[in-house]
């Protein structure tokens, strides 16, 4: 995920924590996260993965003018293009497997962030519920408005060569 | 209410209860939330007709964030160091999920005391959706 502005804003946080089922009001009432240790709002956890929202090539958001590969007339619009490593992926192959976050401090409402992302290293396993699984990393830095780290973000993809197999447990 | 060292021991643990009978409406809600749309998770044609699944599945990331409620409710408001996890079992519409975080060492660094916590959710049937860790900074 790569943003050159994510703007961290109390609208989206309380949108992101109400889809998680976090009804923590430091995530929607300014006047009780005031007298908080946050001391105002703050983001939940795993929210710096919405920076989806705000990278321009983000491939698994529909994008104006062009082909979507979900279902419309047809069961697919389009052959989904590879993915990279830790969102997913598109058509029978991507999935995600692992994501890790390192809190440098809280993110909060307010805070204007840039999203970098480096790939990291690839490997292959052989599953027995999916076949070949080809596993790719990737290293994403928040970086706040003074250019400070906030979140270190690190996240695996995986491609699976078929789909899960949901007959048997553990891959 | 944030944890203390000295009321914690290896081996404590908080589990919460994350959904129960997990709507696909929710799963429309997170989608829209972050920004990840992949069809997988909201397209019940696409993901049965062309990707060859029973039906969609929760994003990953909506168990880790719904886990995430269950540590922060713990550990208290901004106090995650780390929290990271595994994706072992994709989750489904219908599912309920239970969430346990145990205690794994309390530690130090810099004078400010950590606890380590194994973190495990599981579906209805035991199956472990996601496992993984967390650290949060606690009082002494």
């Amino acid at each position: 995920m790569a943003a050159k502005r994510f703007p961290v804003e109390a609208g989206h946080i309380l949108m992101f924590a109400r889809s998680v089922g976090d009804d923590n009001k430091v995530y929607s009432d300014p006047d009780y996260a005031k007298t908080t240790e946050a001391g105002g709002i703050i983001a939940p956890p795993t929210f710096a993965q919405s920076s989806a929202q705000f990278d321009p090539d983000y491939f698994l958001r529909p994008k104006i003018g062009q082909p979507w590969f979900g279902s419309g007339k047809n069961p697919t619009g389009a052959v989904p293009r590879a993915g990279g490593g830790g969102g997913g992926g598109g058509g029978g192959g991507g999935l995600h497997a692992e994501q890790h976050f390192e809190y440098h401090r809280t993110l909060k409402a307010g805070d204007v962030l840039t999203a970098t992302t480096l790939p990291g290293k690839t490997w292959e396993k052989e599953g027995k519920r999916s076949g070949k699984l080809v596993f790719s990393e990737s290293v994403t830095e928040y970086r706040d408005q003074n250019g400070e780290l906030v979140i270190t973000a690190r996240g695996v993809g995986v491609r699976t060569e078929r789909p899960v197999d949901q007959s048997k447990e553990n891959a | 209410m944030a944890l203390s060292a000295s009321k914690l021991k290896v081996g404590d643990t908080h589990t919460a209860r994350l959904v129960e009978d997990l709507k696909r409406t929710q799963i429309v809600q997170y989608a829209g939330a972050s920004g990840d749309y992949n069809p997988l998770h909201t397209d019940e044609i696409f993901t049965t007709k062309v990707a060859g699944y029973p039906s969609v599945f929760a994003h990953g990331m909506l168990t880790m964030g719904m886990t995430g409620k269950m540590l922060t409710d713990y550990v208290g408001d901004a106090r995650l160091t780390k929290y990271g996890v595994r994706f072992t079992s994709q989750v489904w519409p219908g599912d309920t999920l239970d969430s346990t975080a145990t205690v794994k060492a309390i530690t130090e660094k810099d004078g400010v005391k950590l606890v380590e916590l194994d973190v495990e959710t599981k579906n209805q049937d035991g199956v472990v959706v996601v496992s993984g860790y967390a650290e949060a900074r606690i009082d002494p």
